[in-house]
């Protein structure tokens, strides 16, 4: 035989495969690309026909998505003193002065906190559950799994009157803490799942080597399972992360002021004095940040959480 | 170093009756095999002894202290595994030191011992290697690091040889029992392999269904099987066995089968029904004058030895002979049995009758 391998791809697949990938990169990132663009573009500049891809960047779209502002006569813009930074000159070109700082800051905070306990009281208990579930004789276990599995098989947002109720009843509706909760129960099955299938994966001598060389079993669960189950905490964190910060339904229904998230809020930046697109997409990109960031720091753990089973150690 | 006592040792899984009531001691410095097909409750044994699973009944012993309800941790014994067990995110001064900083030792008492383990089992060069990265040989002499710098009263070893393929093997095997020599350390090694139990161990217990079958050393093993199982389970081949009808009284020393008057040792039990005549191949000649007849069907080149299949009338016989004795294919031959090495079983019961080869009642647990 020549030097045809059956595994390796010759240089023209290889270059087949890089076009192909690519070219789907590029239509993949198209959309986002947009919202990054339109962020930086006057109003007028984003709804412009034929639609502008060369253009003077402007941060009116960042000052809108954080500022109210009030329309004043001619007469007393004139009147006002210098404007005290380019914020202010900003909104003053159109007219209008601020009047204060806009909900998007505290929203965007909300965010945050609802976001990541959320997802780091899923991946506690999560992992606890599913290192039980991994090693010990639970009573009707498969059941259980089933059970924890099964609060999954419709929408979460089927049951969303009779949780607004409860919440209403508990006093838990837009407030932080009630979001966390219905962010981690809704959470708790994927992780519990995932975390099983990684932990099924480290063999049980390693913590029996540390039972019999001296550790508790508590011990032996921090020193040697959780170190070796980081790559499936990891990958099942992304996965909470994303769905906790992603979620609209239950935002829009359940929080409308001190505890409301982003993702309802976003959309009600377009009312303020028209289509503000701009600020619409200045507050989208800001809102990809987060979760931008943690899957990249994570993504080395994240290709082999996906085929998580696929392939022994 | 100590001395570990089993007595009615019990384990259930759920209805799964796992180890029934085995008992046995294993003396101070001895190195000692559990044998046993995969399932015999060997394993189960084992791990009851280190603490890794909690006997349904029964007394664990070590070093004169009752420890069956007590954790691993507080046992005093090192475990090696099958699969290492070494820890992957640790290299390998580390995974040595590891039950020594978890003890909470200083780090100067922790390097010294550390460079004492490596030192006996000649790893000194490859301490601050990954572990990833050693070969199936070296993982196992560093997960015999981490067991014996620990200084326990007892080495349990699970199949430490199992993940090896067959040239480290017995080169490890040979490292062991020196290490163990050595070391002058108490050690339980399970295996399934009888030719390593026969190997390395001073003492075999042999299991079968959560049931010891016999122990002793491995001459009494191999030339004295308690039982049917045991006779067939050790030996390569395994002992001849020719189920027949009829009795032997106590102090007789001759039965009848295949129309031929076979010699056996003294009979010290009276038995009749159906008896099962047990020799091992090296011990089964041939000579045409014999009465005992049978058919050569395949011969077996090994070098020094040849394994020849035969066919008679009770059943098929293999017997071990010099290479050099002419045997076809084909032919037919007279047989004689080395009569003092043979045993004579209750079919029914698997017991070996009790006669001046086995003394009284053997050591059938």
């Amino acid at each position: 035989m020549s030097g045809a391998s059956v595994t390796e791809a010759s240089s023209g697949q290889k270059w087949i495969a890089g076009v192909l990938v690519i070219a789907y990169a590029l239509i993949t990132i198209m959309p986002l690309a947009w919202i990054l663009l339109t962020g930086f573009k006057t109003p007028p500049d984003s709804i412009a026909y034929p639609p502008k891809v060369v253009f003077t960047p402007s941060l009116e779209g960042y000052v809108n998505l954080f500022t109210t502002r009030t329309r004043v006569t001619p007469e007393t813009l004139a009147a006002l003193p210098p404007p005290a930074n380019f914020a202010e000159a900003i909104v003053r070109d159109r007219g209008m002065v601020i009047a204060g700082r806009s909900k998007f800051g505290e929203r965007f905070v909300n965010s945050v906190v609802i976001g990541f306990g959320s997802t780091a009281l899923s991946i506690v208990l999560g992992t606890l559950a599913a290192y039980a579930f991994s090693r010990f004789k639970v009573p009707l276990k498969d059941d259980l799994m089933f059970f924890i599995l099964s609060t999954r098989m419709m929408p979460p947002i089927a049951v969303a009157i009779p949780i607004f109720l409860m919440y209403r009843q508990l006093g838990l509706s837009d407030t932080r803490l009630g979001m966390i909760l219905l962010y981690t129960a809704v959470n708790i099955s994927l992780a519990v799942w995932l975390l099983k299938g990684f932990i099924d994966e480290i063999p049980r001598e390693y913590e029996e080597a540390a039972l019999i060389d001296g550790y508790t079993r508590l011990q032996a669960f921090v020193k040697v399972v959780l170190p070796q189950a980081a790559t499936g905490i990891a990958s099942t964190a992304i996965f909470c992360l994303i769905f906790a910060w992603n979620e609209y339904a239950f935002a829009v229904l359940l929080t409308s002021g001190t505890a409301q998230t982003a993702p309802p809020f976003i959309p009600t930046i377009i009312g303020i004095g028209g289509l503000d697109w701009p600020a619409t997409a200045a507050g989208a990109t800001l809102f990809l940040m987060p979760v931008m960031v943690f899957t990249i720091v994570l993504r080395k753990h994240l290709l082999r959480g996906i085929t998580f089973g696929a392939v022994r150690k | 170093m100590a001395e570990i006592v089993i007595r009615d040792l019990r384990k259930d899984f759920g209805g799964f009756n796992a180890v029934k009531a085995s008992s046995f001691t294993i003396a101070d410095g001895e190195f000692f095999m559990l044998l046993g097909p995969s399932g015999c409750g060997k394993t189960t044994t084992l791990r009851m002894i280190a603490g890794l699973e909690m006997p349904t009944s029964g007394e664990i012993w070590i070093d004169g202290e009752e420890v069956s309800r007590k954790p691993a941790r507080q046992r005093d014994i090192a475990f090696v595994f099958q699969m290492f067990a070494l820890y992957p995110h640790l290299n390998v001064r580390a995974n040595i030191a590891y039950p020594l900083v978890s003890q909470g030792l200083g780090r100067a008492e922790v390097a010294a011992r550390v460079a004492e383990a490596a030192a006996i089992l000649g790893i000194e060069a490859m301490l601050e290697r990954p572990v990833g990265g050693l070969s199936g040989g070296d993982r196992q002499r560093v997960a015999l690091g981490r067991a014996i710098v620990r200084r326990p009263k007892a080495f349990m070893m699970d199949e430490p040889l199992g993940a090896l393929d067959a040239e480290f093997r017995e080169r490890m095997a040979g490292e062991l029992r020196a290490l163990h020599d050595r070391m002058g350390a108490t050690t339980v090694y399970v295996t399934h392999d009888q030719l390593e139990a026969m190997q390395m161990g001073d003492r075999i217990v042999v299991m079968n269904h959560g049931v010891v079958e016999q122990f002793g050393t491995p001459q009494e093993i191999y030339d004295k099987p308690a039982t049917l199982f045991v006779a067939e389970f050790i030996g390569s081949p395994p002992m001849n066995f020719l189920p027949f009808e009829g009795r032997v009284a106590a102090g007789g020393d001759r039965v009848r089968l295949g129309g031929a008057d076979l010699a056996v040792p003294c009979q010290h039990e009276a038995a009749a029904g159906r008896l099962v005549f047990g020799v091992r191949p090296e011990h089964v000649t041939f000579d045409d004058a014999a009465p005992f007849r049978g058919r050569i069907e395949a011969v077996e080149y090994l070098g020094t030895t040849q394994i020849v299949t035969l066919s008679s009338a009770h059943g098929t016989i293999r017997a071990r002979s010099a290479a050099s004795l002419p045997a076809r294919v084909g032919e037919a031959v007279g047989l004689r049995f080395a009569a003092p090495c043979v045993t004579l079983f209750d079919e029914a019961t698997g017991r070996a009758l009790r006669s001046a080869l086995h003394g009284e009642g053997g050591a059938h647990g």
